[in-house]
């Protein structure tokens, strides 16, 4: 519990800060931008940190994303429906994410490398097929409408439900992304903290053998969890499709990986496996929008926020260690 | 008496909630071993901490012949000649032999690159072996291929490479079979003729017995008592440590013994990876069926063959007279085959989750509804275990691995009993415990037993398997050597057996 009071009061001062930045900057137009940022970056974390929380760790989360917003772009392009097409984006998440977790588990490979590997493949495979003549490496919104007008009003109410921009004038109206984030979290709050399978997963994560011996199907539950991850990161995918203006294959959601699973660790999640909270995840996944934003309209460049990230994630595993080893005092 | 080795007065400890020790004293004459026994928590950890540089005590003084000192650190107290041998063994695994004996103080040919002087620590690795009993050839080995005796007299070698003067045994043989400990003995033996002075720590008291000249006994953080000569004897050991007398250690109050049932029946099992002959056996209701063997006969492995944890090779299973495929531990457990492991802390017990998530883990088939754990149920479940099992916790949100080795061993038999067990197979099933947990244990197996449980319990402590074994199987390098009942479980029997019928 410490822990989210941690983040949580981390968020207070970065909105305090916020606040007092710059006059629009606690305008509710803006508020709801920096949560719609917020959502679509928990929505990965939470797939990260369940990873996480079974010991295993994944980076081809961004790859993932990316891949996942030029595949949904080519297929509106080739005639698919957008209502048909975002499962099928979703399914193609789904499955990298079985594949990550039974090469895993059955061939017993280090999730580091087998998710390395996924990383550099599915960035490659989102280049290929974003190559040829119309697209020339770029997908965007207004080239499926060009493409097919009938597109154009199951996609203007895909952006109202799914981002919350207005059919009619594109204005955003409500952070609809932080509360696909929410609904998320509490049903991956429900399974982690309520359920049989969330017991299995921080068994798995503190112990794989304790858990084995308890009759756990370990690699099953690994499965399930990289599964899980990876049908989020393309989710998210469609998301960042429907909120750019354009995706470009080479750039859309690289690094996101490691900005997930930072906020992971943020929110409690210990690389160690077998920590980390649902609601730890959301507070987690909001920090670095806000950083964002408070470098955005104090006018500095772009290039301090690696620093100011980085920094961050440090002061937080420093002062997280130290909690750590004051209640860890006993024996 | 000459001067005192070592010289411990009025020791004091006190951490959060607990005060370990309250003025204990003790001390140790060049050469002599000194055994330091007592219950779990009664100080007996806390002490050799204190006196090896884990830990700083609030009050009291220690002397090193005649000597104030003051250890900050276990760095200091191994550079003056203060080594504690861990419980757990702190070898690094990866490494060979050779390596750990010099881990940290390598000799080397000097200059600037510090070039290892590989034939000089050759030649010495190969005395020190030689001075605990292991071939030569050894010291290549790396250590995760050894066995736990093994280690044990691995980190004795290193610690006699050093200018050694008290060496202290945390629990030396809680993982050596009858043969390792022999072993052992002459090892001390030889340490003490050189006048290198033990403090040695076990619960197992005939061990004790065997090889303490003096004993100090601890209850409650106090000095308890101390014996030597011919007052050492169980009895009086165990009366200083609980404060009462312990009747009916080895209960047999509820078991009907041998005649019952066969309940589960291994038809030519072999275990994948292990050519040896196929084993038969039979665990019959209402029986403790002991399993002796040294380390390394194969035991283990064939239990958890059974249960499920490594594959069978061969043969079947039959429960109740009906086969069974069992290929997973989730198989085994939902036909009421349980197995306590010999490993606790790695295989038992998620050390960092709570009592109440222990005793959950494997029931929570049973306590789920779609709505989740339903957790009335489940506190109802930590309750009636909590309390069945007299399990010694603050409540059952307190993390595991806080818990005395007692305490958590009754963890992981709640586990299982709250699921109505068909077979329940021991490993080791109270190693690393204390006396009074122990007597409860056992009383709980014959209980057990008593409600037609097929109890198959396999151990290397010898007392344990004469006591509560109403039928003995011997193995002997993954065979079975030989059965005894009734007149023939004797010690001398379970030994010809186990090392393969030659005479000792």
């Amino acid at each position: 519990m410490t822990r989210i009071f941690g983040v949580l009061g981390l968020l207070v001062i970065l909105y305090a800060v916020l606040f007092n930045t710059h006059e629009r900057a606690g305008s509710l137009s803006n508020l709801i931008d920096v949560a719609n940022y917020q959502g679509r970056y928990g929505l990965i974390t939470l797939g990260a940190a369940l990873v996480i929380i079974v010991g295993g760790i994944d980076l081809s989360i961004g790859s993932v994303v990316g891949g996942a917003a030029i595949l949904f772009g080519v297929l509106m392009m080739d005639g698919v429906h957008p209502y048909a097409a975002v499962p099928l984006v979703i399914l193609f998440g789904s499955l990298i994410g079985a594949a990550n977790g039974l090469l895993i588990t059955r061939l017993r490979l280090q999730p580091f490398l087998v998710t390395l590997c996924g990383m550099f493949i599915i960035r490659g495979l989102a280049r290929i097929i974003a190559q040829p003549s119309p697209y020339r490496g770029t997908v965007s919104l207004s080239n499926v409408r060009e493409a097919h007008a009938a597109f154009e009003q199951p996609l203007l109410s895909l952006r109202y439900y799914l981002i919350g921009k207005s059919p009619s004038d594109g204005e955003l109206l409500f952070p609809a992304q932080f509360f696909l984030l929410l609904a998320a979290a509490a049903v991956i709050g429900f399974f982690l903290h309520r359920t049989a399978y969330g017991r299995y997963w921080y068994a798995i994560g503190h112990s794989e053998l304790a858990a084995k011996y308890a009759g756990v199907n370990v690699n099953r539950h690994r499965v399930t969890v990289y599964t899980i991850g990876s049908a989020l990161a393309a989710l998210v995918g469609v998301l960042l499709f429907l909120n750019e203006p354009s995706i470009q294959s080479d750039n859309a959601g690289v690094g996101w990986e490691l900005y997930a699973i930072l906020g992971a660790v943020l929110g409690g999640c210990s690389l160690r496996g077998g920590e980390g909270t649902a609601a730890g995840m959301v507070l987690g996944a909001m920090v670095l929008p806000v950083i964002e934003n408070i470098v955005n309209f104090r006018g500095e460049k772009s290039d301090v926020i690696p620093f100011i990230v980085g920094m961050t994630l440090l002061l937080g595993t420093i002062v997280d260690e130290l909690i750590r080893r004051r209640s860890r005092m006993y024996r | 008496m000459s001067t005192p080795r070592l010289e411990v007065r009025g020791l004091r400890k006190q951490f959060p909630g607990v005060l370990a020790l309250d003025g204990v004293s003790l001390t140790l004459a060049p050469g002599e071993v000194l055994a330091v026994v007592g219950e779990n928590g009664a100080g007996k950890s806390t002490l050799m901490k204190i006196v090896a540089g884990i830990y700083s005590p609030d009050a009291g003084e220690i002397r090193l012949d005649s000597q104030p000192v003051h250890f900050r650190t276990p760095a200091e107290a191994m550079a003056a000649g203060v080594i504690l041998i861990h419980q757990e063994l702190n070898l690094a695994e990866n490494l060979t032999v050779i390596d750990n004996l010099f881990l940290g103080r390598e000799a080397t040919r000097g200059g600037v690159l510090h070039l290892l002087n590989r034939t000089a620590m050759r030649e010495q690795a190969t005395e020190l072996l030689a001075r605990v009993g292991l071939p030569a050839s050894r010291a290549r080995v790396r250590i995760e291929f050894l066995s736990p005796g093994e280690k044990q007299l691995v980190e004795i070698a290193r610690a006699l490479g050093t200018a050694v003067r008290v060496l202290i045994m945390d629990e030396p043989t809680s993982s050596l079979t009858q043969r390792e400990t022999e072993r052992l003995y002459g090892v001390i033996d030889g340490l003490k003729n050189a006048g290198v002075s033990i403090l040695y720590i076990s619960h197992r008291l005939a061990e004790v017995k065997r090889v303490a000249d003096r004993v100090c006994v601890l209850r409650d953080g106090r000095n308890a008592g101390e014996l030597s000569g011919s007052e050492i004897t169980h009895d009086n050991m165990v009366r200083r440590m609980v404060g009462r007398d312990l009747r009916q250690f080895y209960p047999q109050v509820h078991r009907r013994g041998v005649g019952g049932a066969a309940v589960l029946r291994l038809k030519h099992v072999r275990v994948a990876g292990r050519s040896a002959e196929p084993v038969s056996l039979e665990v019959r209701a209402g029986e403790v069926l002991g399993m002796a063997g040294l380390v390394g006969a194969g035991r283990t492995e064939l239990a958890e063959a059974v249960f499920g944890v490594r594959p069978l090779a061969g043969g079947t299973l039959e429960l109740n007279g009906q086969p069974v495929q069992i290929t997973a531990p989730a198989q085994a457990i939902a036909a009421g085959i349980l197995l306590v492991p010999e490993d606790r802390r790695r295989h038992g017990l998620i050390l960092p989750e709570s009592v109440g998530f222990n005793l959950s883990l494997p029931n929570l088939d049973r306590l789920s509804s779609p709505w989740g754990v339903k957790r009335r149920a489940e506190a109802e479940l930590h309750r009636t275990w909590i309390e069945r099992l007299r399990v010694r916790t603050p409540s059952a949100a307190q993390p595991t691995g806080l818990l005395s080795g007692g305490n958590q061993q009754k963890i992981v038999y709640g586990k299982w009993l709250a699921r109505q067990p068909q077979v329940l197979i021991l490993d080791e099933p109270t190693r690393g415990v204390d006396v009074g947990a122990k007597a409860e244990i056992y009383a709980l197996i014959d209980e057990l037993a008593g409600q037609g449980v097929a109890v198959w319990m396999i151990t290397s402590d010898m007392e344990e398997l004469l006591g509560m074994a109403d039928r003995i199987v011997v193995m002997h390098e993954g065979r079975i050597a030989g059965e005894l009942v009734g007149q023939q479980r004797t010690e001398e029997a379970v030994m010809q057996l186990a090392t393969g019928g030659r005479t000792r």
